[in-house]
């Protein structure tokens, strides 16, 4: 086991710049998810580490071990593919076997961690069988089970879950987390659902355009993101943005010009609110006018707009409601769950 | 169970395949009924008088150790060509499947020798390596190789191996490429992490994948040097020297038009009919079954 260390990490195909400036460290035993909206790098970030990519600039270290140079094979990672790339002519005991048998281990000893693996793994009855007398879930256990055996430093799992339908995703995402745990492995995971990243991840890196965003706790990720950016895409659902400018007085002045305390600096801010954070208050100076519920049936989301302008507002309110479309709704939010952005920037204040 | 669908009896659909039918009948059908007739005939020397005879010129081969030569050469020499065509195309196509700049000349360049006539190929080896004037065995002079394919049987047939395999390497790298493009490069990006290093990957990974090919190429190739490198041989070697390289087509034509024995040259060239045949039900035998992994 070990660490995993990103130094400044560059990466340009011909002229086009990807990856400007990746830096991070993952501790032992860390589960680090990478999420980003699609083609922000995450593949490209993750296969640098794996080796299968050139690293333009930078540095990679695995241990105190710099891996920039090093093959694939002799970084002592495993990796499991989106589309599970299992070897199609090999049976499922022999696509586990064979980076061991590479190894120069010994049979025995191939046997014990084969079946080891799929023991914990529960593919124990179809060893014997082509990847293709297979299911979806059930190759990708096998690819998980082809990383397990090897032992490695290092997992790294590209999207691993995103050929599985909805109910199959949920429950091996468990199993990924419980299999990470048990073995204690670092882990580096990409993904584009921020669902699956939040569940998943003990730190999130947060990629947007090749430039990380934010890279912390899920929890700091959500109470205080780093940028409008982050704030936008962490949440289900999404926090809402207004406009809003910042008096001498320390008020905020919303866009329909109702003002709320709070300012953290003159001029225009973006102020964030997350849905599930709007209280329902009568005096509420935050009025709502809605137009459609959702009803969840623990909790009811409600659309419309701020009273007064066309500026799109939900609100969640725990619970069942019956409100009829117009009506107008107060809300308040606290001081500390209201985030404030720099308009320009995107920056958070 | 399918349903039929019943048309209006209509002479359209035969007149549509008239073209087709009489094509075959006048170009393959005729001829070779023409052949198989031939060969129960004899004719004697002067061409006077013709006997039917049955299998006499069918015996008569099998009893001719020149002709039983000729086979067990030609099964050696389609076996060489398509050993050398293949492993050559696979190899080249291994690294065409690697490099990405540069590929489309690299596959042009390879492409080439395919559009080549086969008379045209074989003259252009048979000069290369013609014994006074060829550019290779005045090189091949510097390494004390003596080399005269016009007296060396074993030397001429070496040449027209290579000239043979030379002209098909083309399409099979062709045909290994798509293979190997086709294999997803997840599947071998996967191996290199496991530790396989690029020609270990050949072995395990990529030979294995593209085995279907192979088979398919296997009796392509194999056709191929049993029936369409008469052109080659004839350029090259005219079959010499002493039969060193008279394959079975070549002898059929030798026997037939040079040595004027009729009967026995289309007995032979029956032989050759049924082994093609025997060959494509094979091939579409096995592409029906595709080979499983
Ligand atoms: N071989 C390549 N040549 C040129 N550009 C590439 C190449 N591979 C990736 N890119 C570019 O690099 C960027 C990042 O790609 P990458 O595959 O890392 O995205 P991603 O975050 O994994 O997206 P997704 O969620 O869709 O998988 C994309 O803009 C892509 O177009
Ligand atoms: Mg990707």
């Amino acid at each position: 086991m070990a660490s995993l260390t990103l130094k400044d990490l560059y990466k340009s195909y011909g002229n086009t710049e990807v990856l400007h400036g990746i830096s991070g460290e993952i501790q032992d035993g860390e589960f680090v998810v990478i999420v980003g909206p699609s083609g922000c790098g995450k593949s490209t970030l993750l296969r640098m580490i794996a080796g299968l990519e050139i690293i333009s600039a930078g540095e990679v270290y695995i241990g105190d071990r710099k891996v920039n140079d090093l093959e694939p094979a002799d970084r002592d990672i495993a990796m499991v593919f989106q589309n599970y790339a299992l070897y199609p002519h090999m049976s499922v005991r022999q696509n586990m076997a064979y980076g061991l048998k590479i190894r120069g281990i010994s049979k025995k000893e191939i046997n014990r961690r084969v079946e080891e693996a799929a023991d914990i793994l529960e593919i124990r009855e179809y060893l014997d069988r082509k990847p293709r007398q297979l299911s979806g879930g059930q190759r990708q256990r096998v690819a998980m089970g082809r990383a397990i055996v090897r032992e490695p430093e290092v997992f790294l799992f590209d999207e691993p879950l995103s050929n599985l339908d909805a109910k199959l995703r949920v429950q091996m995402r468990l199993e990924i987390r419980k299999l990470q745990q048990r073995l204690g492995v670092t882990a580096v995971y990409v993904t584009h659902d921020q669902v699956e990243a939040m569940t998943l991840g003990d730190r999130l890196m947060v990629l947007n355009a090749g430039y990380v965003e934010q890279f912390g706790t899920p929890l700091e990720l959500y109470e205080r993101p780093a940028s409008l950016f982050v704030a936008g895409f962490i949440g289900s659902p999404a926090m809402n943005f207004l406009e809003a400018k910042g008096q001498p007085d320390g008020m905020l002045q919303l866009e329909n010009g109702v003002v709320i305390s709070g300012a953290k600096s003159e001029g225009p801010v973006t102020l964030g609110m997350r849905p599930e954070h709007l209280i329902e208050d009568t005096e509420g100076p935050i009025r709502i006018e809605v137009s459609v519920l959702e009803q969840l049936g623990a909790n009811t989301l409600i659309h419309g707009t701020l009273e007064g302008t066309e500026r799109e507002m939900v609100a969640s309110l725990p619970g069942i409601h019956q409100l009829e479309p117009g009506r107008v709704l107060g809300f308040l939010i606290r001081p500390d769950e209201l985030h404030q952005f720099d308009s320009k920037t995107g920056k958070r204040l | 169970m399918l349903k039929r669908v019943h048309f209006p009896p209509s002479i359209l659909p035969y007149l549509l395949v008239a073209p087709q039918v009489a094509i075959t009948l006048i170009f393959f059908i005729w001829p070779a009924a023409e052949a198989l007739y031939q060969s129960f005939l004899i004719e004697d020397a002067f061409g006077l008088s013709t006997e039917f005879v049955w299998f006499e010129n069918f015996d008569a081969l099998f009893k001719d150790p020149q002709y039983t030569g000729a086979f067990l050469r030609t099964a050696f020499f389609s076996g060489a060509v398509a050993f050398l065509s293949l492993s050559l195309a696979i190899v080249l196509a291994g690294f065409a499947d690697r490099v990405v700049r540069g590929a489309t000349v690299y596959r042009t360049l390879l492409i080439w020798p395919y559009a080549i006539a086969p008379v045209l190929a074989g003259a252009l080896w048979a000069f290369m390596f013609n014994p006074t004037l060829g550019i290779i065995s005045y090189a091949l002079e510097f390494i004390n190789v003596d080399w005269n394919y016009k007296v060396n049987g074993r030397q001429a047939m070496a040449l027209v191996i290579m000239a043979a395999a030379w002209k098909q390497v083309a399409y099979n790298f062709l045909f290994y490429l798509a293979a190997m493009q086709s294999i997803p490069k997840s599947v071998i990006e996967a191996a290199a992490i496991d530790g396989a290093g690029p020609i270990r990957r050949f072995w395990t990974i990529i030979f294995p994948l593209v085995s279907p090919t192979t088979f398919f190429l296997l009796v392509i190739n194999a056709v191929y040097a049993f029936f369409d490198t008469f052109g080659i041989i004839d350029a090259v070697t005219q079959g010499g020297p002493a039969n060193a390289t008279t394959i079975l087509v070549y002898k059929v034509y030798n026997d037939g038009f040079v040595g004027l024995d009729l009967g026995g040259s289309a007995a032979q060239s029956v032989i050759l009919m049924a082994l093609v045949i025997a060959m494509t039900v094979v091939q579409f035998r096995f592409i029906e079954k595709k080979v499983e992994y």
